[in-house]
């Protein structure tokens, strides 16, 4: 286990950058506005660095040969979030906001830590698959339900019980991955086989479109019931993603952006909210005293912020107005921070997502590699989509920054992930040292 | 398996590598347009922030200040607590309508450190507490310009008065006038409303009559007429016998005297009376391009260089002034001559300066904040004008108008003061004549130069610039002499 160590170490040290920029940040944007030092700064600074010492330990002590980079590139995207979200927390007149946040924190931790005591091997989740689609349609369903569920902005994505309120999606997502790496792993075979020709193109049985269908209908459920454009697609792109590196057939690829261009021009077609999110990306202009202003100001803010940013707290992204903490801290970042920073963020989401699939080529068995594979692609799609449609890339999907928007459902969900992908790691350094090297669990890319 | 895995990972960082485009495009190559969009706030929302510097007069009154808000998004209110009195130079300072006059050419200087406004400047002095522009001293005196409005009292019209040896302008004064604060006001609908008010108003108070109106000069043109014949070598003692009109070559309609009367003589003579028939045979014989070249001498058909925005001066083309009648019609001012009031005061000005015209200016100084001095405006010639000896003769014979001519109503006892009245007639009703008065005083070494104009001045029989606007440069000229003492 000397690999072990080093990795540990080496994780260990990353943390604290991660941690310095959190402090740092934290105490810059307090002098910004008020040339005194923050009353509580103190105890916060404790409180992070011993919620990633807690972390750092119970990895070495739960999984001791896991990957050091997920958990640093984590804190320090979250410590970015956090800075941000201490700096708006009074221009938005949200105060207690970065407490929640920090709270939320060691909630995401103790939740990882958690995934990593509960799930000692990961092919054990497999065998609950059914338990984790039915657990994740109704995680979906639940703001749905009469009494509980909660309308915020136009979308219904909410559930709240007592003080607590939570988005059932984020966390939905990941069980529903975990489903469909069970499932696919177990049919891929089956699904993969042409049956029949059309053309070029061979079709698999149509019984085995059934994962696809469910995946088809599920986004549409949600969609349709919650007004949560953002998830919808995430979900699909999801879906067909795991479908295509399961069964490796073009047919799938082909039919789902087919079914994605029929969904869209229909859902456009129906549904005004659609259509208006697509009209203000074409022209955000526009439409600025409406529907517009929020794109338009995300604009003005990256603009404004240019290459290095105005600096923490002297920018205006509050001028973004709501959701400004959530959706568009992307914006807020690059106003702030500017190009520099941002680049600086979407590089540690780029070295997350190479370092995911990067684990899931070296994964010894199809549902793991499935499982890896699915939960790298859900964070990489998830902010894609949603720092293209801040810069209007795309059309806007109202849906969260992973680790760095404000937000328990959004942090605890993609905590859990970290959790599960420094599970695969630690299983696949260790039957690395162990057995010989084979096809399956050979270094992809260089190795390290 | 892995080849799918590596192409979906391929596909998403391609993503990111579209998303890294998209904010480069923002964040670089478009940022500027972007950032300075009429829609985006923040720079108009950092400069609020900001505690502006003041505009204060040459005897240390404010004209304009900001004050900390008790609240809102603007954190500085601009006040100009002498409401209209100094608004067509100050300007005013409105969220949505800009910034004029003062407020916008020094607007870098009000704002602080004297140069390009940058975001990160903004941002620095943001961060510093105390921190302010700078105050921009003008060569303005307060109680000049009190004097100047109350001379003019409610007619509409302009009084522009300079030092003739720096070109520092006392006072300039334009009627009707408005008040900038409500312009300035936070509240977007009271700016509006303001902004609808006064461009509604049929007498224009948003315009500086004394800079941005070209009028007609009159008979007080007669002094550049004058000096183009000095200057072209035609004496002083040129003298054409006494005429009831006169007709000028190739035309049929002759040019009358005012009044109807006989005059005649010598230059002194003819400037003492204003004699039309005179100077307009003397246009019409001046030998070609004579009186544009000395016109432009003087400034015309140039915006002074002054720090606020000035309409240029017209004079007529020179392939107009190659018609005898069209060169007649202009050397007696009419025709298609016309000026600021500020380039009458500024001919004034070059005859009172030995025939130097100064470059017209209304700041002297900025400070910083703690008052020390970072930036002082020297005074400069604009043109020679004209000969000093050309300057000399030209005086003497103003003296004479204001002694025993047109312009004694501005006559103040003891001292020699060089004057020239001017009445012009626009349009046929009356109602937009207008009186004249430039001068300069003392004579021997001129402290001030003035233009007065008056607007819808009336009957030209007897409204004329002798009687309407002379009294009003003699009660400046009075106020200047009590405040200057000389």
């Amino acid at each position: 286990m000397i690999n072990g160590h080093i990795r540990r170490n080496t994780e260990a040290s990353l943390l604290l950058l991660a941690l310095v920029v959190a402090v740092g940040g934290y105490w810059l944007t307090a002098l910004a506005k008020k040339p005194t030092i923050p009353a509580g700064v103190i105890g916060y600074s404790v409180l992070i660095a011993s919620t990633y010492a807690a972390a750092h330990f119970a990895i070495r002590k739960l999984a001791p040969s896991a990957d050091p980079l997920f958990l640093p590139l984590a804190a320090l995207l979250n410590a970015i979030g956090f800075v941000l979200i201490s700096r708006l927390e009074g221009p938005i007149g949200s105060p207690g906001l970065a407490a929640a946040q920090s709270r939320w924190l060691v909630v995401g931790v103790i939740a990882m830590i958690a995934t990593l005591f509960v799930v000692r091997d990961l092919r054990s989740l497999a065998r609950l698959r059914y338990t984790f689609a039915l657990a994740g349609v109704l995680l979906l369903l639940l703001p749905t339900l009469p009494g509980i569920g909660r309308e915020i902005n136009g979308a219904r994505l909410w559930v709240q019980l007592g003080p607590l309120s939570f988005q059932p999606a984020e966390i939905g997502k990941i069980a529903l991955v975990v489903f469909f790496a069970g499932y696919l792993a177990e049919r891929r075979e089956l699904l993969a086989v042409a049956t029949r020709r059309i053309g070029p193109i061979g079709i698999p049985a149509m019984r085995h479109f059934g994962p696809l269908l469910l995946a088809w209908g599920v986004s549409l459920l949600v969609m349709i019931n919650q007004k949560d454009l953002g998830s919808s697609l995430l979900f699909f792109a999801i879906f067909v993603a795991m479908l295509w590196m399961a069964t490796a057939r073009p047919a799938y690829l082909i039919f789902g952006t087919g079914i994605f261009v029929v969904g869209a021009l229909a859902a456009s077609a129906l549904f005004s909210h659609v259509q208006s999110r697509i009209l203000v990306w074409r022209d955000p202009f526009q439409y600025i005293d409406g529907r517009g202003y929020q794109v338009v100001q995300s604009l003005f803010a990256l603009s404004t912020g240019g290459v290095w940013g105005t600096g923490l707290g002297l920018g205006r992204p509050d001028l973004i107005r709501f959701s400004v903490h959530t959706d568009f801290i992307f914006s807020a970042l690059g106003e702030e921070l500017g190009l520099a920073g941002a680049t600086a963020a979407l590089t540690a989401y780029a070295l997350f997502v190479a370092r995911g699939f990067g684990l899931a080529t070296r994964c010894g068995d199809d549902f793991r590699k499935l499982l890896v594979a699915g939960l790298t692609a859900a964070l990489g799609i998830q902010t894609a989509l949603i720092v293209g449609g801040v810069t209007q890339l795309i059309p806007l999907t109202g849906i969260t920054l992973p680790f760095m928007s404000y937000g328990g459902s959004s942090l605890l969900s993609n905590m859990i992930l970290v959790g599960l992908l420094l599970r695969a790691s630690d299983e696949v350094a260790t039957s690395e040292s162990q057995g010989p090297l084979t096809e399956f669990n050979m270094p992809a890319g260089g190795g390290r | 398996m892995n080849t799918q895995i590596r192409r979906v990972a391929f596909a998403v960082l391609l993503m990111f590598a579209a998303v890294f485009l998209k904010l480069n495009w923002i964040q670089l190559v478009r940022a500027e347009e972007l950032a300075n969009h009429p829609s985006n706030t923040r720079l108009l929302l950092k400069e609020y922030a900001i505690a502006r510097g003041a505009i204060l007069t040459s005897d240390n009154q404010i004209l304009a200040q900001s004050k900390k808000t008790p609240q809102g998004e603007l954190k500085y209110l601009r006040l100009y607590e002498q409401g209209p009195l100094f608004a067509h130079i100050t300007g005013y300072y409105s969220v949505r309508f800009g910034r004029t006059g003062i407020e916008r050419a020094f607007n870098s200087e009000l704002v602080g450190k004297g140069g390009v406004i940058t975001i990160q400047d903004l941002g620095d002095r943001l961060t510093s507490e105390g921190e302010r522009g700078d105050d921009v001293v003008l060569s303005i005196d307060s109680r000049m310009q009190q004097a100047a409005a109350q001379a003019l009292g409610s007619r509409r019209g302009a009084v522009v008065a300079l030092e003739p040896s720096s070109g520092r302008i006392i006072a300039m004064y334009s009627s009707p006038n408005f008040d900038p604060n409500p312009l300035s006001q936070h509240s977007a609908d009271g700016q509006k409303q303001a902004w609808q008010s006064l461009n509604a108003d049929a007498a224009k108070p948003l315009l500086s009559r004394a800079t941005g109106s070209i009028y007609a000069p009159g008979s007080t043109f007669k002094l550049v007429t004058a000096a183009a014949a000095l200057e072209s070598g035609r004496g002083p003692d040129t003298t054409f016998g006494d005429a009831k009109e006169y007709l000028p070559p190739q035309t049929d309609k002759p040019m009358g005297n005012f009044g109807g009367s006989t005059c005649g003589g010598d230059m002194a003579q003819a400037l003492k009376v204003s004699c039309n028939t005179y100077f307009a045979r003397l246009g019409a014989e001046l030998p070609r391009g004579a009186l544009e070249k000395t016109a432009r001498a003087f400034g015309f058909g140039e915006r002074p260089p002054l720090e606020t925005t000035v309409a240029a001066s017209r004079l007529p083309t020179g392939e107009q002034l190659k018609s005898p009648a069209f060169a007649a019609q202009s050397a007696i001012g009419q025709f298609d001559v016309a000026a600021t009031p500020l380039q009458m005061a500024l001919v004034a000005a070059g005859i009172g300066n030995g025939g130097n015209v100064p470059e017209p200016r209304l700041v002297i100084e900025v400070r910083d904040s703690r008052g020390k001095v970072i930036d002082q405006v020297d005074s400069k010639i604009w043109r020679q004008a004209v000969s000093s000896q050309t300057a000399d003769t030209l005086k003497q014979m103003m003296i004479a108008v204001v002694e025993d001519g047109t312009g004694q109503a501005a006559a103040i006892g003891g001292v020699a003061i060089a004057g020239k009245t001017g009445t012009a007639q626009v349009g046929a009703t009356g109602e937009d004549n207008l009186a004249w008065f430039v001068a300069f005083a003392p004579a021997d070494s001129p402290k001030i130069a003035l233009a007065v104009v008056v607007e819808g001045a009336g009957d030209p029989r007897s409204e004329t610039g002798g009687r309407l606007a002379a009294p009003i440069a003699k009660k400046v000229l009075e106020a200047h002499r009590g405040v200057a003492g000389w």
